[in-house]
């Protein structure tokens, strides 16, 4: 009822250049206000649209704040426990090939517990996707400390920032899956703005196309924000990523196997 | 006469506030006097001059993709003006 303060529309005249993705189920996520996890999430539901892959794929789900992202996509899902969602891919790719398996992490799912999990995923070259989302917080526990914590940055549990000499550096995981000789596409984006975002929709089809093609592993990182943690407003929080994450986590092509240009 | 027009679900928004900040016509602004059932105050298109070119960049950076983008077809040469 609310939507009838626009103006109203003649339909005639106007064609829709933008609307909701069929991947994405019609429901309200449960994610802050301003949490680019819904940007994640419509991003891999427009790609999942657009090549056609709705009816066969398999989500899997990780724990953390996308804990719940099985029931807002409106293809097949299961939970992993904390962190094995490339085990569960795994497994899943092998015995159904024909089916896209993709998994959604977030850091401290996929670069602190799961951290063996996706080394020997991306060692093995099982044909899985991964979108790795990277706000260098835990987001549902609180706000505590990740392995992708920028130096300095407060969180709940580095109250005076995050001491490198005591709890080490961030990871950069894109890198290091990108030494893998299994992996096939990895690279980073980033979502804080739309240049970004639209440039991070092209990397989830390519490597949705990679995973097609039975090229080996494909991960795409998205740099991305966490306004109720971070205690910032939303705008401010995607200037922060621009100021401070892109600097540390720089965006690129880490890995791109030469068969993936032809795709 | 405006090129496009949009659509904000105002139940679904969280009134995070991304949106007035990249559009380009600065004709969206947040519902101060408005609140959703969620208890947000949503964004809404305040655009009396019908600037909205209907480019949907704030489309694009929508969280919570409430944002549906209309644009004229330029192919309907009897298209009406818009109500």
């Amino acid at each position: 009822m609310l939507a009838t303060l626009n103006a109203p529309i003649s339909e005639n005249s106007l064609q829709v250049v933008y609307e909701y993705p069929e991947s994405l189920s019609p429901v309200v996520t449960h994610y802050c206000p301003g949490c680019t996890h819904g940007i994640a999430h419509r991003l891999l539901a427009e790609a999942l649209d657009e090549l056609g892959l709705r009816e066969k794929t398999i989500l899997v789900a990780p724990v953390g704040c996308s804990v719940f992202a099985y029931q807002y996509f409106e293809t097949d899902g299961c939970e992993a426990a904390h962190g094995r969602a490339p085990a569960m891919a795994t497994g899943l790719k092998r015995v159904q090939p024909d089916k896209t398996v993709v998994t959604y992490q977030g850091d401290g799912d996929l670069v602190s517990i799961g951290a063996a999990e996706i080394l020997h995923a991306a060692a093995r070259g099982e044909n899985i996707t991964t979108i790795f989302i990277n706000n260098a917080i835990y987001g549902m526990t609180g706000g505590q400390m990740a392995p992708t914590t920028l130096p300095g940055q407060k969180t709940t549990s580095s109250p005076f920032g995050r001491n490198t000499t005591m709890t080490g550096n961030p990871i950069r995981m894109s890198e290091l899956l990108a030494n893998m000789d299994g992996s096939a596409y990895i690279v980073r984006r980033s979502l804080h703005d739309v240049k970004n975002i639209r440039k991070a929709k092209k990397a989830i089809i390519t490597a949705l196309k990679v995973q097609m093609a039975g090229l080996g592993f494909s991960m795409v990182e998205l740099l991305s924000s966490c306004p109720t943690n971070w205690s910032i407003q939303p705008e401010k929080a995607l200037e922060w990523i621009e100021d401070n994450m892109v600097p540390y986590f720089p965006l690129g092509d880490y890995k791109v196997r030469d068969e993936v240009n032809g795709l | 006469m405006a090129k496009g027009t949009i659509v904000i679900n105002q139940d679904r928004c969280k009134g995070c506030g991304l949106c007035p900040t990249v559009c380009p016509q600065n004709v969206i602004f947040m519902a101060d006097d408005v609140l959703n059932a969620k208890g947000y105050h949503p964004a809404t298109l305040v655009d009396p001059d019908e600037q909205c070119t209907g480019c949907a960049i704030c489309a694009v950076i929508c969280p919570d993709v409430c944002i549906t983008v209309y644009r004229e077809t330029p192919a309907k040469k009897h298209a009406p003006a818009l109500a």
